[in-house]
């Protein structure tokens, strides 16, 4: 089955800098796929190159199969949301799905109107919350049945209760439509409760990427008194090492079970894994730094 | 009918978490066989999850055999995890720990050395059991 995305090598140039370098990755059918990384690791950039909003400077780019730019007919199935939801402020509600109506060739009225988004139909577009704006841009993207949706940093400006109605909308979309998702966002927490697949970026390239139960089972946090550091029954690489006074805390990788008595092993939760991958610079002097897993594609 | 609740620092997999809330409610038998779980799309408008999550812990008790999914009608019920003697066991063994804490206590550790305490024991005790 083809991939509803897959980008091989890609890279996006702007002037000297390289906002998306080597970049490779598949995004498995019906996943709801994070896609971390702190402001500037070149989420947006990937999901404008997607949405075939930009063209790849080097490399490809898959969408379901064809290349968004040559075939921009593949974007009548892909779902787009992009930074801030921008909408018609002077559009109701109303008027805002109509034009979505008009101007998708594949829409879906019933789905539209079964969609839990708690609208006023007759608000206008400038006068609703950013919870009920970024609602109604979800709403959009939804009704044309797409097989793939893009969001970028949905959750920006939301308070949480309005970030949970969004989810809650989202998700009964994809029970509904069995789309596959990818969910840009900077904040872990906003989106761990929903992704069963993560992509993470730094500093424009892919530092991590696989299923986040196998992410979460191939590593654990290890803790016991300090000393000096050989090889543990077990622990395939260390990502992450602490100390703070006499205790050693390190986040492993794993190749097997680790029973070695004199390390407390514990579960590590998704934020935690991907801020320590995302800063392996506080690594200690005495780490050799091939110890690390540079790179990893799932 | 049986209400899920997630806990986000658990640190167990969401879907675990629903896996283990059926079981534990087989087992305490708040539900019992011909009882409906909630629909996937009622799961996912209460809790705001992923829907795959859903569809992949009854998956795994359908997998068990404890409950079953009927096309167009939703999951069911299957079979039950609490045969009577087993809750007299957990009895027992429910006195003899409270025993133990209460020993403990005397002994002058406090909630965390206790937590420490069983965890590791029980850390070392499943190590030994596996080699």
């Amino acid at each position: 089955m083809t991939p509803p995305l897959h980008a091989r090598g890609l890279g996006k140039r702007f002037r000297r800098e390289w906002l998306l370098r080597d970049c490779t990755l598949t995004i498995p059918e019906g996943a709801v796929v994070g896609l971390a990384g702190p402001n500037a690791a070149g989420k947006s950039t990937l999901l404008s190159l997607a949405a075939g909003l930009l063209a790849p400077s080097e490399g490809s780019i898959e969408v379901l199969g064809r290349d968004p730019m040559r075939e921009p007919s593949v974007l009548a199935e892909v779902g787009f949301v992009a930074q801030g939801a921008p909408l018609y402020r002077s559009f109701t509600v109303a008027e805002t799905i109509e034009f979505a109506r008009r101007t998708n060739s594949r829409w879906d009225k019933e789905l539209v109107a079964d969609m839990p988004t708690r609208l006023a139909s007759r608000t206008k577009v400038g006068a609703l919350s950013a919870g009920e704006r970024a609602r109604l841009a979800l709403a959009l993207a939804l009704g044309k049945r797409p097989r793939l949706v893009l969001l970028d940093e949905p959750f920006a400006g939301l308070d949480p209760l309005a970030g949970r109605e969004f989810l809650q909308l989202l998700m009964d979309g994809v029970a509904e439509t069995a789309a596959t998702v990818v969910i840009a966002s900077h904040v872990i927490a906003d989106i761990e409760r929903v992704c069963d697949h993560i992509v993470l970026l730094t500093g424009g390239g892919v530092r991590l990427a696989g299923d986040v139960e196998e992410l979460l089972e191939s590593h654990r946090i290890l803790m016991g008194p300090r000393r000096p550091l050989g090889p543990i029954r077990g622990v395939s690489s260390i990502v992450r090492e602490r100390h703070s006074g006499r205790q050693l805390t390190l986040l492993v990788r794993r190749d097997g079970p680790i029973h070695d008595p004199s390390w407390t092993v514990e579960r590590v939760g998704l934020e935690e894994l991907l801020l320590a991958y995302m800063a392996p610079e506080r690594m200690p002097e005495s780490v050799p730094r091939e110890r690390l897993p540079l790179r990893w594609h799932g | 009918m049986i209400e899920f609740h997630l806990d986000p620092r658990s640190g167990v997999a969401t879907y675990l978490q629903i896996v283990q809330q059926v079981k534990e409610s087989l087992r305490l038998g708040t539900i019992s066989v011909g009882d409906q779980l909630p629909t996937v799309r009622e799961v996912v408008a209460d809790l705001a999850i992923n829907p795959n999550t859903v569809a992949k812990a009854y998956r795994d008790l359908e997998r068990e055999g404890l409950v079953v999914a009927r096309q167009g009608r939703g999951t069911f019920v299957a079979s039950t995890l609490a045969p009577a003697a087993s809750l007299l066991h957990y009895e027992a063994l429910r006195v003899e720990l409270e025993r133990w804490l209460e020993a403990a206590d005397r002994a002058g550790l406090d909630e965390e050395s206790v937590r420490a305490l069983i965890s590791a024991t029980l850390r070392e005790t499943l190590a030994r059991r596996v080699a």
